[in-house]
């Protein structure tokens, strides 16, 4: 076991992510190398664009079979957590399948533009070390056009005209639609707790 | 910002310093800022690129999202930026120069990363875009309609536009309500308001009456005429949902 490691899923800004973590006082190996990541403490996925995209990478590098094995915590940040799941509505994506559900598109409303943009309060759902010493409401930093559902994986939600998933968690593999690296002090003891996982 | 500092204007003219980059980004972090958008206002003019080593130590510091403007010109430039830790990309004049940058930006990026500014003045309901503002020599009409421009950039892929209106710039009298009001009924993706800020009640005012999405100021609050802790109470009492 080496530290945590981000998966290198050609992102453009996954700079901020690794800044975040070194203001926790940790570093983290950027890495899209199936055996470096295998070995990491704890697994970052990041990502932004679209789902298709990131399949692809995935694939090609021979990521999309490692990661579902992995047994280590393993974090997806926001289309990171979406390709956790089995299948997204972008590009109609077949995904990494280790959370049930399908991701989908959010509708826009009056007062609520598509892509959701900006500080929305995060609900908590039932108790996990993951949310420990976050405020119950407490603000985070969301951008994103498409969510993941409501379901048992839920640890806290997010409402934006309709309700789903800002946090999730299943075994080793835990997701979060929010960007905790932009999240201020909430997004700091997020990832603090994630590092902290056994 | 302009070599290596912060700058403000009056009606994007009369640039005077306003402080250190690290410093001032520091001090809207601790004062509970929700976004900083950091501008730098003569690369496009001056047809030169940003200038980057300040975006890592901006990033570096900060732990609220921040955009980048400012003589973006291609896909490589906005990857230099976001690999450098700024979390979107604001194009303003080199869009306007060549409006497919706004779809290569969005089909690389997302349309959340792509933000599309526009600097706008005219009669009411006559407004034209404004290019190169940031240089008072050199600014000149765009030769567009302030709307039509508005409705282009959300279908060629801008996830947020900024509407910077260039009469109220730096004169703290209120922000353009009905220019804004004009601009959100054709804005189907998050409008930010720029221009104009000199007290609380006028972001209250925006919000209410302009229905923005986000209010963004300068000046006031370099200066400290404006502070973020009590801005946003006004705010939460007027019953607008701010991050406290």
């Amino acid at each position: 076991m080496s530290g945590p490691v981000i998966v290198d899923t050609g992102g453009a800004n996954i700079a901020s992510l690794q800044l975040a973590v070194e203001r926790l006082g940790r570093t983290a190996e950027l890495s899209a190398d199936p055996q470096r990541i295998e070995r990491g403490s704890h697994v970052f996925l990041p990502g932004v664009g679209a789902a298709a995209d990131a399949m692809t990478r995935l694939e090609r590098t021979g990521l999309a079979e490692v990661i579902p094995r992995l047994t280590q915590p393993v974090l997806g940040i926001c289309l990171g957590m979406q390709l956790l799941y089995e299948a997204s509505e972008e590009g109609e994506t077949r995904c990494l399948g280790v959370l049930p559900g399908r991701v989908r598109r959010m509708s826009p409303a009056p007062g609520r533009p598509v892509p959701h943009m900006g500080w929305n309060r995060v609900a908590h759902g039932r108790p996990h070390a993951l949310l420990e010493g976050l405020e119950d409401g407490g603000f985070a930093y969301f951008v994103h056009s498409y969510r993941a559902p409501l379901g048992e994986d839920t640890l806290a939600a997010c409402d934006y005209g309709e309700t789903f998933t800002a946090i999730a968690s299943r075994g080793n593999f835990h997701g979060v639609q929010f960007h905790p690296e932009r999240s201020a002090a909430l997004g700091s003891r997020f990832l603090a707790n994630f590092l902290e996982l056994p | 910002m302009r070599d290596g500092r912060v700058v403000k204007g009056l009606r994007f003219r009369d640039h005077v310093d306003a402080g250190d980059i690290e410093a001032l980004a520091a001090r809207y972090r601790e004062e509970g800022a929700d976004e900083l958008v950091f501008y730098d206002i003569t690369a496009s003019p001056e047809g030169r690129r940003l200038d980057r080593a300040w975006v890592r130590r901006v990033a570096t510091l900060l732990d609220i999202p921040f955009c980048v403007a400012g003589g973006i010109r291609s896909v490589a430039d906005a990857e230099a930026v976001l690999a450098a830790g700024a979390e979107k990309v604001s194009v303003n004049s080199p869009a306007l120069e060549r409006p497919a940058l706004v779809n290569e930006l969005a089909r690389r990026f997302g349309s959340q990363c792509v933000v599309v500014g526009i600097d706008s003045r005219g009669p009411p309901g006559g407004w034209r875009v404004h290019q190169y503002a940031g240089d008072p020599a050199r600014v000149r009409d765009a030769g567009r309609d302030t709307l039509d421009w508005l409705v282009e950039a959300q279908e060629r892929g801008a996830g947020e536009i900024v509407l910077n209106c260039m009469e109220q710039d730096g004169v703290r009298r209120g922000y353009d309500v009905a220019q804004l009001s004009e601009a959100r009924a054709h804005c189907d993706v998050p409008l930010v308001a720029s221009g104009g800020a000199g007290s609380p009640e006028d972001f209250s005012e925006v919000f209410e009456r302009a229905g923005v999405d986000a209010a963004l100021a300068a000046g006031a609050f370099h200066d400290g005429s404006i502070r973020i802790p009590a801005l946003k109470a006004h705010l939460l009492g007027r019953g607008i949902a701010v991050r406290p």
